[in-house]
């Protein structure tokens, strides 16, 4: 029978890592699903990115009170989560509050500053909700259905975590007191303030509350753990390879297509050092249909997106009342891979259902909108390039598709034909100098 | 108004004298046909005369970058217009260009790499700063944009996209006048609503033209120049101060311009 809580504490610990395991296994396939991409270039600055930008939030300060509440929510995060090393090893070793022997007087000085960040992170995320149910911030105003309800859960489930463990803390001490089993701790600053709400409680009420408290807690964070990576809360995880491995080539940069490079030089007879005769490799799909046909690193920059809509309020197209919404298409993106993932689970082919390039998701009429003017890219904070994706669906439309707006392809036959944009004679390029070389 | 002559000699002249030119300005599609950005491409050819810098064009055999092909989704036609561009480029051996489009100086100087083109290249910008710098442009005290407020848009091509924000303002410092800055700017600037590929379609459907929304924030600065780089930024914001009927106290000028006119060029 002593034993039982051990066993159940194990149990729920191996049904919550065989379930992260299954579902991270799918999200590393999802991501694989899309094509190659050389990011080996330039280590020291994608270490710097990573050290700057995801684990030192930079971008997030361009608005400094929501970055601030943020942190302390990502240090609560980061900091609290050592305290459930304790959680763990005590659920399996069937103790209680390991630590406390050994660490003395430091473990009560280290439960106390877990205290005052749990009461952080609970502060925080009352502002989070007031911000996004009753101030209304615009960037969350487009948001419905799952994913407003995905972003109130997870303030909510916070919350309620950072309560369990002050409750924990509170029934505990009061337990000190009253059975000399319980491990002397010290007092702790914040939970004390809810002791007055359980000492009328007898011992067993207490013990009840306390390991209630504690599994609840304990169990929580397991199921939020797998949660995460159901959510758009997965970028707690995703922000640092997303950083990594975003670009840092200057953003004007598009990447070459190198198929069509090797056409063109053929087509211009300039010589490719490709053997001839040999017939030309197989030309993959120009641009991207589907989000296969995207880059991995675009793939995985669609499960790293909190969905915060900084992109999209940035963004002058959106900003005019068009219909294209950078954050629209990370979350499409995440949609399709998430539909394609499934198909194939289902032993369907990955490509059934719509394209990411269609009307059930992303539409002509917002990838037409973009001025490609790299406001998202600037703007998000975990360094996600919607651009590339856009960029990439208009590949498809021209190359492919020919479906691009007509006056694009009117401009496309000025190029062709008198080698620039608008319909003026090669010969006269030159005649604005004439006025000047005559002017005296 | 000046007793210079100014000269525009081309690359073939100068390879046909066997000789080659320090910098070579590529002029681009705006600068040789639209009529407004002829004129900057003429304030520029004046200040390279005055300063005497040994410049040239290539005038004729000059073609577009293919930039609008590329980002509107025709990688075919870019790199036909690339690689052409290219062999006449390597082929007079130019090593620096110098460009007073944005979208000619990103596609230049990073996707011609890729394609056999290396070359250095400069925003007119920066070309502008570095001959102010070495003293080789001296602003006479007291210029006609003395203590007047000018305001500078930043072209996404020359900012975010390649992080150039300093030479355009320290430009317009030099000149005397009181820098104001929009709201939105440097890296949280509006674009003009051009870029992209913009300039040659129609804008989709909403409530609002973005040139409009950036020229509002222009205007709200109290300035009464408007500064560019850009030659799609130079039309959106003209059209927008059009709009606002606002052209007899608003002028929207390129910094060369601005330095021409200072100098009485």
């Amino acid at each position: 029978m002593e034993y039982i809580s051990q066993i159940a504490f194990l149990l729920v610990l191996a049904i919550a890592i065989f379930f992260l395991t299954r579902r991270i296994r799918t999200i590393k396939n999802n991501i694989q699903l899309g094509r190659k991409a050389d990011r080996s270039d330039n280590k020291p600055e994608r270490w710097k990115n990573t050290f700057l930008i995801a684990l030192g939030q930079k971008k997030m300060f361009k608005k400094p009170i929501p970055a601030f509440l943020h942190l302390l929510i990502y240090g609560g995060f980061l900091i609290i989560n050592l305290e459930v090393l304790e959680f763990i090893i005590d659920g399996i070793a069937g103790t209680h509050r390991i630590f406390a022997p050994a660490l003395g007087s430091f473990y009560t000085v280290a439960i106390n500053v877990f205290e005052f960040l749990a009461v952080a992170v609970l502060f925080s995320c009352v502002v989070f909700l007031i911000r996004r149910n009753v101030l209304k911030v615009d960037r969350f105003k487009p948001l419905a259905g799952w994913p407003k309800l995905d972003a109130n859960l997870i303030l909510v489930i916070e919350i309620i975590l950072m309560l369990a463990i002050l409750t924990m803390n509170a029934t505990d001490q009061l337990l000190q007191g009253r059975d000399e089993h319980y491990i002397q701790t010290g007092s702790f600053f914040f939970s004390s303030f809810l002791i007055p709400l359980f000492e009328n409680m007898s011992i067993s009420t207490l013990v009840f509350v306390e390991r209630f408290a504690w599994w609840f807690h304990i169990i929580g964070i397991l199921a939020f753990a797998v949660y995460v990576t159901y959510s758009k809360h997965l970028h707690i995880f995703m922000a640092f390879p997303n950083t990594y491995y975003s670009r840092v080539e200057p953003k004007g940069k598009m990447k070459n297509m190198n198929d069509v490079t090797t056409e063109v030089k053929s087509m211009l007879g300039i010589d490719t050092g490709a053997t001839s005769g040999e017939p030309p490799a197989e030309v993959a799909r120009l641009g991207a249909k589907d989000a296969n046909d995207l880059e991995w690193v675009s793939l995985m920059g669609a499960y790293a997106c909190t969905e915060c809509g900084r992109c999209t309020a940035e963004c002058p197209a959106n900003i005019t009342g068009k219909k294209l919404s950078p954050r629209k298409v990370m979350m499409d993106t995440r949609d399709r891979i998430d539909e394609m993932g499934k198909n194939i689970k289902m032993g369907k082919p990955a490509e059934e259902g719509n394209p990411l390039f269609s009307d059930s998701y992303i539409t002509d009429e917002e990838i037409n909108a973009c001025t490609s003017c790299n406001a998202c890219v600037e703007a998000c904070p975990v360094n996600i390039n919607p651009l590339d994706i856009i960029l990439q669906g208009r590949r498809f439309k021209a190359m492919e598709e020919s479906s691009s707006p007509q006056s694009w392809n009117a401009m496309f036959q000025n190029i062709e034909t008198s080698f620039a944009p608008w319909k003026f004679p090669p010969t006269d390029r030159f005649n604005w100098a004439k006025k000047l070389t005559e002017e005296k | 108004m000046s007793d210079i002559t100014y000269k525009v000699p081309t690359m073939q002249e100068m390879s046909g004298k066997g000789e080659s030119p320090e910098v070579l300005f590529w002029v681009g599609c705006a600068g040789s046909f639209d009529d407004r950005y002829k004129a900057v491409t003429i304030a520029f050819t004046k200040i390279l005369n005055k300063v005497g810098i040994n410049f040239a064009v290539l005038g004729p055999e000059e073609s577009c970058t293919g930039d609008p092909a590329r980002r509107a989704g025709n990688e075919f036609l870019f790199q036909m217009q690339a690689m052409s561009n290219i062999q006449v480029l390597n082929g007079y051996n130019v090593k620096k260009i110098v460009t007073a489009c944005p979208h000619c100086f990103n596609t230049l100087k990073n996707e011609y790499p890729e394609l056999g083109g290396n070359y250095e290249v400069i925003h007119h910008s920066t070309f502008l700063q570095q001959l102010i710098n070495d003293g080789k442009i001296t602003l006479k005290g007291g210029g006609e944009y003395k203590g007047k407020k000018i305001t500078f848009h930043d072209s996404c091509y020359l900012g975010r996209a390649n992080g150039v924000y300093e030479a355009p303002r320290d430009v317009i410092k030099a000149l005397d006048a009181e820098l104001v800055e929009m709201k939105r700017c440097k890296t949280k600037g509006l674009c003009c609503g051009a870029g992209g590929a913009q300039m040659f379609k129609d804008a989709e459907p909403g409530r609002k033209e973005v040139n409009i929304e950036r020229t509002e924030e222009a205007l709200d600065t109290g300035a009464e120049v408007i500064a560019a780089g850009c030659p799609f930024c130079m039309t959106m914001m003209s059209d927008g101060v059009k709009n606002k009927e606002k052209e007899s106290s608003v002028k929207v000028l390129d910094l060369a311009e601005l330095i021409a006119k200072n100098e009485g060029l």
